[in-house]
């Protein structure tokens, strides 16, 4: 009965998001406000149902419920819990599920949090949200609906595919799924404010909260899905510009440009129309990327779903809501009063550029992920763009946008000093240029694109940290004073310095990858291998059960020499249900760099067959990402940025004082 | 019961959703979010305050920007909260919800839901499945057992042929593959294991399963099922010749009253151009595995014209094997459906009505329709 009871919960939500769009709209023209608060409740009734249903789906996946056709299909018995959970979203009813679930709960913190929120505003905001629920609950229950029964039922599972079997996958998913659907909620409102044709600075001020949270989560999210990548496929590949990872750093590189954007309006009120562009293009970048993942165009590591009619209802969706909101945009964006102005050579105009460099990264993504698929779809060639393409393009451009971080970063407002900027950053800039030129005599002859990185990194990192010292210390204060005015300094500010360090960091592991060294090898009993500065000994080789699999183990030393500084342990998995065999690399982090190892079935004669790397510095890239993931929730915890109660009682002194 | 659940999370949302429009008005909001909006320019102002202080805001621009603020101060006070006209629209609202919601959930539920179907979580299938003997719970326990005791030859030779019956043709391909790695080499273990991958692959003779039946006829050159394989082979590789001559050795070296003989025969008719054998004479079928395979690839045939349709010669395909299974009943099904789904393009009709004449199949529908 549970079953049954989730999947009625789940139609009901369909017709609470319906509720959720007609009312609140109509109030908003009307000028009801009972009609507009049916937003907030309707949101949350929305949010209601979905959790019982998604609940429910739980429910069946712990207690093995075969009779649930997704159950049957993506489960065992005899899996650990944990993979019972995850196995809820490794596979695509699930997952889109998931997908409505996170949708509802953005809704719901709107129809919670939004009190300080102009009132047609809000209510524009949800109708708009609302309806894109009621188009993805739509879709999946005429699609791929996770509650179809199956009678009689099997008596065991057919199991989650085992490279999904991971804790990667109980995180990845629902990160990357929070960050793209956050920018739903950005979506709602600049649609609502284009609805009603007026956007100020206040918008930007409750936009930028949920701005922050989406991506800060989408930005853990990529650096999450590349390390799990990187850890189970076995050969140490981070990022394979595959057109799913390229599906998520869309509406990444969109929705960085957002929160500088969206900064600049809400400090300057300039750029507004800029911003709801923005807004409008992540989320669009976050629908297809869905449909890339989700219709099945593309056969690729993740895509683990294909069904025509499925991509053709997605796409419908996404014409709908991109061509919507554009077409809105057309129509409305004239009439949207212009805000601030500002000099070229000023923080907004850096942020310009900025901007400008990562949507053009944005545009070179695009084209190389979609013109593939065009190609193919009309004339049938097949062609692959791969790594060298982005890298010359996107990987270009993007180090660009980093170069200028520090220069923005240290940017006065509305009119900025150049030539004071440069001089003050002369310390990173000369020592941005000595690890360039010092790293490209190293590697001589190598990839230039290395050294160059590896150069802008540490520009990036000092600048922040030069940018940071000169707003605290003036010449003649005192260490201790210079201190104090270094805790004064905004939270927000101390998240943007945060945000840019980690940049530096992510480039600095990325430039790492040009100064690894691998080695191709079988391995015998006692006899080392040189691989970087370590030397790998394969000690035993041994069998192991696991609670669904086994697996063949080969148990390594590394030496730095004569000192063993790590044991590792790759193995080779057998799983029961599946016939199929995954390879766990055996891995060793020594100074954020790491050794890598992934070996194939050991010959008869104990020999391994291996693949061994040493990869410096490549812990970086996904610190990194936690940095600037960690800055956005700094930036989101100035008290600037808080709503709620404490700012409604303050709002409602300044009324009584104005008054 | 289900459905006084189902009602009550109806009424329960129902009643949510409205609550607004049934608890009244609260008129501080609008007042409070231009309020706030004040609050705002206002911080902003100080703020520009700051940023001069700090070096972040020339002195010479931080005037104009104060300009700016205080401009959008004043709007956002101006800004006059419309009277709102209350009461009709209110209970059309409310109305609208409290009947079009369930109007939608509930329709939508009967023609999507199965209402009538209970949980079946697997902790109270248990002791059922022991008492029974479904062949599944079986597996599941014979599964479990291998996870423990990965070295059991014997218990993967059992599990491999129950594979194939529950079509699982990889995994019985793995367990037959399991058994001979652990057993050692058994030319009779080695054919089936062919078999398994003949089967797995959709009938196709791969390059490993012919590998497969080497190995077997180098252990056991008699055995029949190796050498058939090893002639479909050649039939799919294009050597008919090769073809004809393997089967021929092979109906010469049957034993007198062999099942499997009839088959070979009919195969070779086939391949020599010579009337296939009709209903009547069709060939016994082989070992159970054997039969349980062909009826396995029938049934995804099957499924697969079901779910996403098919030519003309797959539905054909299909009512012939039907025939040849004895199983008239679904031929007949089959041939209706295929009469539905080509129903657009009337030559293929014709040429299904020629064919069900042949197979002896059109006597009933021909008086029904």
């Amino acid at each position: 009965m549970i079953v049954e009871i989730g999947h009625f919960a789940l139609v009901l939500a369909l017709a609470a998001a319906l509720a959720q769009t007609i009312v609140p709209a109509w109030g908003a023209r009307a000028g009801d406000a009972e009609l507009m608060a049916v937003g907030r409740s309707a949101a949350l009734t929305q949010f209601a149902c979905i959790a019982i249903a998604f609940a429910a789906l739980v429910n069946a996946h712990l207690a093995s419920d075969f009779s649930v056709l997704n159950v049957a299909e993506n489960s065992h018995s005899a899996a650990p819990a944990i993979y019972k959970i995850t196995g809820v979203w490794g596979n695509h009813e699930g997952s889109m599920l998931l997908w409505v679930l996170i949708l509802a709960i953005f809704g719901a913190l709107v129809a919670l949090f939004g009190r300080s929120l102009p009132r047609t505003l809000r209510a524009n905001a949800l109708a708009v949200q609302g309806l894109i629920s009621v188009a993805f609950l739509l879709f999946i229950l005429l699609t791929s609906n996770p509650f179809e029964r199956l009678a009689p039922a099997p008596f065991e599972g057919r199991d989650l595919n085992p490279i999904l079997q991971d804790p990667g996958l109980a995180i990845h998913p629902p990160l990357l799924y929070l960050g793209y659907v956050g920018f739903s909620i950005v979506y709602s409102f600049a649609a609502a404010a284009l609805i009603e044709g007026r956007i100020d600075a206040a918008w930007a001020r409750f936009v930028r909260p949920f701005a922050l949270v989406a991506w800060g989560l989408l930005t853990i999210g990529i650096a999450a899905g590349s390390f799990w990548a990187y850890y189970t496929l076995g050969w140490g590949g981070f990022w394979f510009w595959d057109p799913v990872e390229n599906a998520s750093l869309m509406p990444w590189l969109a929705g960085t440009a957002f929160i500088h954007s969206v900064a600049v309006m809400e400090k300057r009120d300039a750029l507004k129309v800029w911003t709801i562009f923005l807004a409008i293009l992540a989320f669009s970048f976050s629908l297809l990327g869905t449909f890339l993942v989700r219709s099945g165009v593309l056969t690729s590591v993740h895509a683990f779903a294909s069904d025509p009619r499925r991509g053709v209802f997605i796409l419908a969706i996404l014409a709908l809501f991109i061509l919507g909101s554009f077409a809105l945009f057309a129509w409305r964006a004239p009439m949207l009063k212009q805000g601030g102005l500002f000099a070229p050579v000023s923080r907004e105009g850096a942020l310009v550029l900025n901007n400008l460099l990562l949507t053009t990264a944005c545009a070179t993504v695009f084209f190389g992920t979609l013109y593939p698929l065009a190609l193919e779809q009309f004339t049938g060639e097949k062609i692959t763009v791969g790594a060298p393409f982005f890298n010359m393009t996107c990987g270009v451009l993007l180090l660009a946008a980093a170069g200028v971080t520090p220069v923005g970063f240290s940017l006065a407002w509305k009119r900025g000093d150049l030539l004071g900027v440069v001089q003050r950053l002369a310390v990173a800039i000369v020592a941005g240029a000595v690890v360039a030129v010092v790293g490209a005599a190293w590697l001589r002859g190598g990839p230039v694109l290395a050294s160059v990185a590896a150069g802008v990194a540490v520009f990036v990192i000092l600048g922040a940290l030069i940018e940071v010292f000169a707003r605290a210390w003036r010449p003649g204060l005192s260490a201790g004073l210079a201190l104090k005015r270094a805790a004064g300094l905004p939270l927000s500010f101390w998240g943007a310095a945060l945000a840019h360090i980690g940049v530096g960091m992510t480039l600095l592991g990325l430039a790492g990858v040009g100064f690894g060294s691998e080695a191709i090898t079988t391995l015998h009993k006692g006899v080392p291998q040189a691989v970087g500065p370590y030397a790998i000994t394969l000690d035993s080789v041994g069998e192991r059960v696991g609670p669904n699999y086994r697996e063949t183990v080969s148990t390594m030393t590394v030496r730095s020499g004569d000192r063993v500084v790590a044991t590792i342990e790759p193995a080779r998995r057998q799983f029961a249900a599946r016939t199929m065999t995954t390879t766990e690399a055996g891995m060793a982090t020594l100074n954020f760099g790491q050794i890598y190892v992934s070996i194939a079935d050991p010959a008869p004669d104990g020999a391994v067959p291996a693949r061994l790397y040493w990869k410096p510095l490549i812990t970086l890239i996904w610190l990194g990402g936690c940095a600037m993931a960690a800055g956005g929730a700094l930036s989101l915890a100035d008290r600037r940025l808080r709503f709620g109660v404490a700012r409604r009682s303050r709002a409602a002194m300044a009324a009584a004082a104005a008054g | 019961m289900l459905w006084f659940v189902l009602a009550g999370l109806a009424a329960f949302a129902v009643l949510a959703a409205i609550w607004p429009l049934l608890r009244g008005s609260d008129g501080n909001g609008a007042d409070a979010a231009s309020a706030s909006e004040a609050a705002f320019y206002k911080a902003q102002i100080d703020e520009i305050g700051r940023d001069v202080e700090r070096g972040q805001l020339p002195e010479s621009e931080a005037a104009s920007a104060r300009a700016e603020a205080a401009r959008r101060l004043l709007a956002a006070g101006s800004a006059v909260p419309r009277a709102a006209p209350k009461g009709r629209s209110r209970l059309a609202a409310a109305a609208l919800v409290a009947i079009g919601v369930p109007a939608i959930a509930f329709p939508l539920y009967a023609m999507l839901g199965r209402p009538q179907m209970r949980d079946e979580p697997l902790a109270s299938r248990e002791s059922a499945a022991h008492a029974g003997d479904d062949i599944e719970a079986a597996v599941a326990g014979v599964e479990k057992h291998l996870i423990s005791e990965p070295g059991d030859g014997k218990g993967w030779a059992v599990l491999a042929p129950v594979y194939m019956r529950l079509e699982r043709y990889e995994d019985g391909a793995h367990a037959y593959s399991e058994a001979l790695r652990l057993l050692g080499e058994q030319p009779g273990l080695r054919a089936a294991y062919g078999e398994a991958l003949v089967a797995a692959a959709g009938g196709v003779v791969t390059d490993k399963a012919r590998e497969a039946f080497g190995k077997a006829l180098a252990g056991d050159p008699s055995l029949p099922q190796a050498r058939f394989y090893l002639a479909l082979a050649a039939e799919q590789d294009g050597r008919t010749a090769d073809a004809i001559h393997a089967y021929e050795a092979l109906v010469a070296d049957a034993p007198p009253g062999a099942v499997w003989a009839g088959a070979v025969r009919s195969r070779l008719a086939g391949l020599k151009g010579e009337p296939p054998p009709t209903a009547a004479e069709a060939p016994a079928l082989g070992s159970p595995d054997q039969k349980a395979m062909i009826e396995g690839m029938v049934t995804r045939l099957a499924g697969r014209l079901a779910t996403n349709g098919g030519s003309l010669d797959e539905w054909a395909r299909l009512i012939r094997a039907y025939t040849v299974l004895h199983q008239a009943d679904k031929a007949k099904a089959a041939l209706a459906d295929a009469r539905k789904a080509l129903a657009p393009d009337s030559n293929a009709v014709a040429s299904l009505d020629a064919l069900a004449r042949d197979l002896g199949l059109d006597s009933g529908l021909g008086d029904a329709n």
